[in-house]
C-alpha cells in the first residue's frame, strides 16, 4: 500500500484525542496519550498537528486540501516558526477529513491565511512551551530560565542543551498551555515565515510520483466511467446494457436512478471494468435514450433575449438606492448608458473529476481530490443511507481546484458505483464529462446609466443587473452584494436585480462574483472617466478620496486601495510611457478576499484585432507579512494569467446542453500569450490575508481598458471578439 | 494481445487491446501514473512522453503503433542528463502550483533542450505551446527552461 500512503498518508488523531476547550477552531492540544508504552523510538505527538521523533524529525500536519495554492507548505510554516525548528527537519503530511481534530477543512475564499495566521502560530508556540516544560522538569529549573534555538531547548545559565527529539515523549505528557497566554515571536525574529520556500511536494511533482486523486490505486481496484445526460438531471429513459457488457474487460454496467439535485447524484449509466479504457469503451458502446427534461429548451440566445426584455421593462428588485439617481442623471452635464455581458465559464481543472471509493466492513472509504471534504462525506452518507461516522474521506492533492471541487458530485457517484460494484472503484471523468457537467461561472448582464458633472465627477450610478434565479433564490454564485463598489462612495447609487430561471448548474469560480463584477464596474468607471475628460487613474483616486461613510464594500479601506492604485500607476509609468499606435495601458482595481489589488495592463492590438497583453503591473496590499514569497508571487502571476485566459473562452448553452466539450472549443491561455508580470507589495500594518484569488479580478478590466486606450473601442461583452477590434 | 515494450530502459509486457492508448497502458497496466490524463485528444500535453527522444502525446498513441520505440516517461526523466537538469531547474524555481501538468511540461522542455540547447523565447513558445498549465505557471516555466539551458535571466 505504499502508493496509498504516498497519496494521503492518513493522519487522523481524533480517535485518540481529547478535546481541550477547542473553541471555534476546534484545536486539540491535549491527548489521551496513546504513545505511552509505545516503542521508545516512536514519534511523540505534542498535539493534533505536531509529532516529533527521537531523531528530531518533526512531522507537521496540514489540515486543508492542497489544490495548488501551496497550503501544504504555508500552514506548516506557521507552526514550524513558533515551534522553533529547522524547516529542513520538517516533514508535512496531509490531514484526513477530521473536523473534530481540525475544525473546518476547506480550500476556498482565500481564507486559510486570515483564519490560521494567529491560530497555527499558537499551535507551534504551544508545542515549544511543552518542550520547554519537559526540559525544566528534567533539569529542575524554571521554564523562564530557558530559551530555544531551532530544535533545541537551551539553559543558558548552565550551558545545558536538549534536542527536541530527546524531550518529545516527556513533552507530550505535559499539560497543553492556554493558547492566548503564549507570547508569539516578533516578526524580526522569523526564520521561516517570509523565507521563499519551495512547496513540500515539489520533488514528488517533478519526478511524477503518485500524488493526485487520479493516481490512486488499491488492490483489486476496478475502474468506472459514468454517462450522464447532456441536459442536466435528465433521467435514463432506456438503454441496452448488453452493448457495454460485450466490451472486453467490462465487469458490470448498470443504471443509476439518481436524483434531481444538481450537486448530488444525477441519473446515469455506470460501466465498471478492469481498466479505465475498457470502462470508457463500454460506455461509448451504449446508446442511451434520455427522458425529456423541462430545461431542454434553454439556450444562451434565449437568456440574452430575456435579459433584453427585462432591461427594457426597467423592472427588477431594488437592492440598494442611495440619493436620487434619476434626478441626478437629469442634472448631469453628461450621461453614459451601456450594456455589459459576460459568459458562463468552466473551471476546467486539468485533472478531470475523479474519485476512488471502497465499501468494506460496513464503511465507505473514499479518496478524493476535494476542496470541501466534510460536506462530501455528508452527501455520501445521506445519498447512500450510511451513517456519517461510517464514511471516511481521505484528501488527495488536487490537480487544480478553482472552486470546482467545492462540489462533491463525483464523490457521491464513485461511492454509489463502488458499493454497487462490490469492489474498490476508481471513477474517472473524461474531459468532455468534465466540461459538460461543471458548476459554471454564471453569465450576467448589466445595464448601466451614469452621470458626470462639468468637472468630470461622477454624480450618479445605476446598475440594472440581470442574473439567474427563481423566486427569492439567486442561482449559486450569481448574486451581487448591495455593498459592491462604488456603493457608499457615491451620493446617488442604485442597484436593481432581475432574475431568470436556469437549468444549468452554477458555482463559485476563483474570485466568485468578483471575477465578473470587477470587469463591468471598472470598465464603466473608465467610460465615465473618458466621457468626462478625466484621466482614469485620477478618476479612481477621486472616487477613493470620498471616504465612504460606512466603510464600503465589506469594509473596503479606501486609503489602502488608493495606495495600490498609485503604486501600480507609478510602476507602469502611467501617463509617462511613450506608446505606439494601437498600443495602450489600462488600469483597474478590485477589493476581494480582504486583498487590495490594482493592476495596469499594457496591450498591443494587431490590425486584425488580435490582442496581445504585453505586460501587467500588479500592486498588492495583503498586509504586513508575506508568509511564503515564492508561493505568493506564483499565485499572483497565475491569477493574472488565469484572468486573461477567462477573456477568450465561453460556455454556451443550446437545447439545455453545454456546446463546448474540450480545449479545442474552450481555449485556455498558452505560454506564447503569457505576459510579463511585475508585482509590487505594499506591506501595510494589517494582518496577512490570502492570495489565491484577489489578484485575478482587476486584470480583466485592466486589459479591456487598455484595449480602449489602444483602439478607442470599448469592450462591453466577453469573450474578446477580434473582428470587432480590427483596425478601420 | 501481449505487447513487449521498452519503458525507461526496462523491458515490460502489457496484455491489452491494440487500440488502447499508451497513456492508459502506462497508468493502469504498468502503474506508471506520473504521465497524466488531461484531455484525451492531444490538446493539453499533460500526457507527454518521449518515443526515441521525441515528444509524443500518449493519450492519442495506440499501443499498437509503439513497436520497439524506447519510451521515456517522467519517472525515467532523471536518468536523462537534460531531464535531470530540467527537473532541478523546476525545483529551484518552484515552478509548480497544483503540479498536475508539470510532468508533461518537463518532458516537453527536456525534448526541446535535447534538440536545441540554447532556445530563444520563440523556440520556447513553439515547443511548449502544446502544454497547458491551468494554474498558468508560464512565467516560471519559461524561466526554468532558461535556467536549465544555462541562460540565467
Amino acid at each position: 500500500m505504499g502508493i496509498v500512503q504516498n497519496l494521503t498518508q492518513g493522519f487522523s488523531p481524533s480517535r485518540r484525542a481529547v478535546l481541550a476547550g477547542g473553541g471555534a477552531g476546534g484545536l486539540i492540544l491535549a491527548f489521551s496519550f496513546a504513545g505511552k508504552g509505545a516503542a521508545a523510538d516512536a514519534p511523540a505527538a505534542l498535539n493534533a498537528y505536531v509529532q516529533i521523533a527521537p531523531d528530531g524529525i518533526v512531522t507537521i500536519v496540514s489540515k486543508n486540501p492542497e489544490i495548488g495554492q501551496g497550503i501544504k507548505t504555508s500552514l506548516p510554516m506557521l507552526i514550524a516558526e513558533e515551534l522553533d525548528v529547522d524547516w529542513a527537519n520538517v516533514r508535512t503530511v496531509q490531514a484526513d477529513n477530521d473536523p473534530v481534530a481540525y475544525g473546518r477543512q476547506f480550500a476556498g475564499g482565500s481564507m486559510a491565511t486570515p483564519l490560521h495566521w494567529e491560530q497555527l502560530r499558537q499551535v507551534g508556540a504551544a508545542g515549544r512551551a511543552m518542550l520547554m516544560a519537559a526540559a525544566a522538569a528534567d533539569w529542575g529549573v524554571e521554564v523562564a530560565s530557558l530559551t530555544t534555538e531551532p530544535g533545541v531547548v537551551v539553559h543558558a545559565a548552565s550551558g545545558r542543551r536538549a534536542p527536541y527529539g530527546s524531550l518529545a515523549a516527556k513533552a507530550a505528557t505535559q499539560t497543553a498551555p492556554e493558547l492566548r497566554s503564549l507570547k508569539l515571536k516578533d516578526a524580526s525574529a522569523y526564520r521561516i515565515i517570509g523565507q521563499p520556500t519551495p512547496q513540500v511536494d515539489t520533488a514528488a511533482i517533478v519526478t511524477g510520483q503518485p500524488l493526485f486523486g487520479i493516481d490512486m490505486r488499491l488492490p483489486g481496484m476496478l475502474y468506472a466511467a459514468y454517462a450522464k445526460a447532456p441536459v442536466f438531471a435528465a433521467k435514463v429513459a432506456s438503454v441496452d446494457l448488453s452493448a457495454a457488457q460485450g466490451v472486453k474487460g467490462v465487469r458490470k454496467a448498470f443504471v443509476v436512478e439518481g436524483g434531481t439535485e444538481l450537486d448530488g447524484l444525477l441519473p446515469g449509466v455506470a460501466v465498471v471494468a478492469d481498466s479505465w479504457w475498457a470502462a470508457n469503451k463500454g460506455r461509448q458502446a451504449l446508446t442511451i435514450q434520455w427522458a425529456d427534461h423541462p430545461t431542454s429548451s434553454q439556450s444562451t440566445e434565449g437568456y440574452a433575449g430575456q435579459a433584453r426584455s427585462l432591461v427594457a421593462a426597467k423592472g427588477g428588485k431594488t437592492l440598494r438606492s442611495d440619493g436620487d439617481v434619476d434626478a441626478a442623471l437629469a442634472a448631469s452635464a453628461k450621461t453614459v448608458e451601456a450594456d455589459y455581458f459576460y459568459p458562463f465559464l468552466s473551471h476546467a481543472t486539468l485533472e478531470p473529476q475523479n474519485c476512488t471509493a471502497h465499501f468494506h466492513d460496513g464503511k465507505m472509504e473514499i479518496w478524493a481530490p476535494t476542496q470541501l471534504p466534510e460536506p462530501g462525506r455528508q452527501l455520501v452518507a445521506k445519498t447512500l443511507g450510511i451513517a456519517p461516522e461510517n464514511v471516511i474521506v481521505h484528501m488527495t492533492r488536487c490537480g487544480g481546484g478553482f472552486g470546482r471541487r467545492l462540489m462533491n458530485d463525483y464523490m457521491v457517484e464513485a461511492a454509489w458505483i463502488a458499493r454497487e460494484a462490490g469492489a474498490p472503484v476508481k471513477l474517472v471523468w473524461t474531459r468532455e464529462d468534465d466540461m459538460r457537467h461543471d458548476f459554471y461561472r454564471p453569465a450576467g448582464f448589466h445595464h448601466f446609466r451614469g452621470g458626470i458633472d462639468a468637472s468630470g465627477n461622477i454624480t450618479a450610478w445605476a446598475n440594472h443587473f440581470v442574473t439567474f434565479g427563481e423566486g427569492e433564490a439567486t442561482a449559486r454564485s450569481a448574486g451581487m452584494a448591495p455593498t459592491e463598489f462604488p456603493a457608499q462612495f457615491l451620493d446617488n447609487y442604485k442597484l436593481d436585480v432581475s432574475m431568470m430561471p436556469l437549468g444549468v448548474p452554477t458555482g463559485p469560480l476563483r474570485a466568485p462574483g468578483s471575477n465578473a463584477i470587477a470587469f463591468v464596474v471598472q470598465s464603466f468607471i473608465d467610460e465615465l472617466a473618458h466621457a468626462g475628460g478625466v484621466d482614469p487613474v485620477e478618476m479612481r483616486l477621486r472616487l477613493l478620496g470620498k471616504t465612504a461613510a460606512a466603510g464600503g464594500q465589506g469594509g473596503l479601506n479606501a486609503e489602502r486601495m488608493a495606495g495600490v492604485v498609485r503604486l501600480a500607476a507609478e510602476k507602469a509609468g502611467w501617463g509617462k510611457t511613450t506608446l505606439g499606435p494601437r498600443q495602450g495601458q489600462g488600469i483597474a482595481f478590485h477589493y476581494s478576499h480582504l486583498g487590495y489589488f490594482a493592476e495596469v495592463a499594457q496591450v498591443a492590438v494587431a490590425d486584425d484585432g488580435t490582442v496581445k497583453v504585453e505586460k501587467v503591473w500588479v500592486a498588492a496590499d495583503v498586509g504586513r507579512q508575506i508568509i511564503n514569497p515564492l508561493g505568493a508571487l506564483n499565485q499572483i502571476e497565475g491569477s493574472v494569467i488565469d484572468g486573461i485566459s477567462e477573456m477568450y473562452g465561453q460556455i454556451t448553452i443550446k437545447d439545455g446542453q453545454v456546446e463546448q466539450a474540450n480545449f479545442d472549443t474552450f481555449p485556455l491561455l498558452r505560454i506564447p500569450d503569457a505576459p510579463v508580470i511585475e508585482t509590487h507589495f505594499i506591506k501595510s500594518d494589517n494582518p496577512p490575508t490570502g492570495l489565491g484569488e484577489p489578484a485575478l479580478p482587476p486584470v480583466v478590466p485592466a486589459v479591456t481598458n487598455a484595449i480602449f486606450a489602444a483602439t478607442g473601442k470599448r469592450v462591453r461583452s466577453l469573450p474578446l471578439n477580434a473582428a470587432e477590434l480590427a483596425a478601420g | 494481445m501481449a505487447y513487449q515494450l521498452n519503458v525507461n530502459g526496462q523491458a515490460m509486457t502489457a496484455d491489452v487491446d491494440p487500440d488502447t492508448p499508451l497513456l492508459w497502458v502506462l497508468r493502469d497496466t504498468l502503474g506508471l501514473v506520473g504521465t497524466k490524463f488531461g484531455c484525451g485528444v492531444a490538446q493539453c500535453g499533460a500526457c507527454t512522453v518521449h518515443a526515441d527522444g521525441a515528444p509524443i502525446r500518449a493519450c492519442m498513441t495506440p499501443i499498437d503503433v509503439v513497436g520497439d520505440a524506447q519510451i521515456t516517461t517522467i519517472e525515467g526523466a532523471s536518468a536523462l542528463p537534460v531531464g535531470a537538469r530540467v527537473q532541478k531547474a523546476w525545483s529551484e524555481l518552484d515552478v509548480a502550483q497544483c503540479g498536475y501538468c508539470q510532468p508533461g511540461q518537463i518532458m516537453s522542455a527536456t525534448a526541446l533542450l535535447s534538440q536545441n540547447p540554447s532556445p530563444t523565447d520563440d523556440d520556447i513558445d513553439v515547443a511548449m505551446a502544446g502544454n497547458i498549465c491551468r494554474c498558468a505557471t508560464y512565467v516560471r516555466i519559461r524561466a526554468a527552461i532558461k535556467r536549465a539551458a544555462g541562460q540565467e535571466a
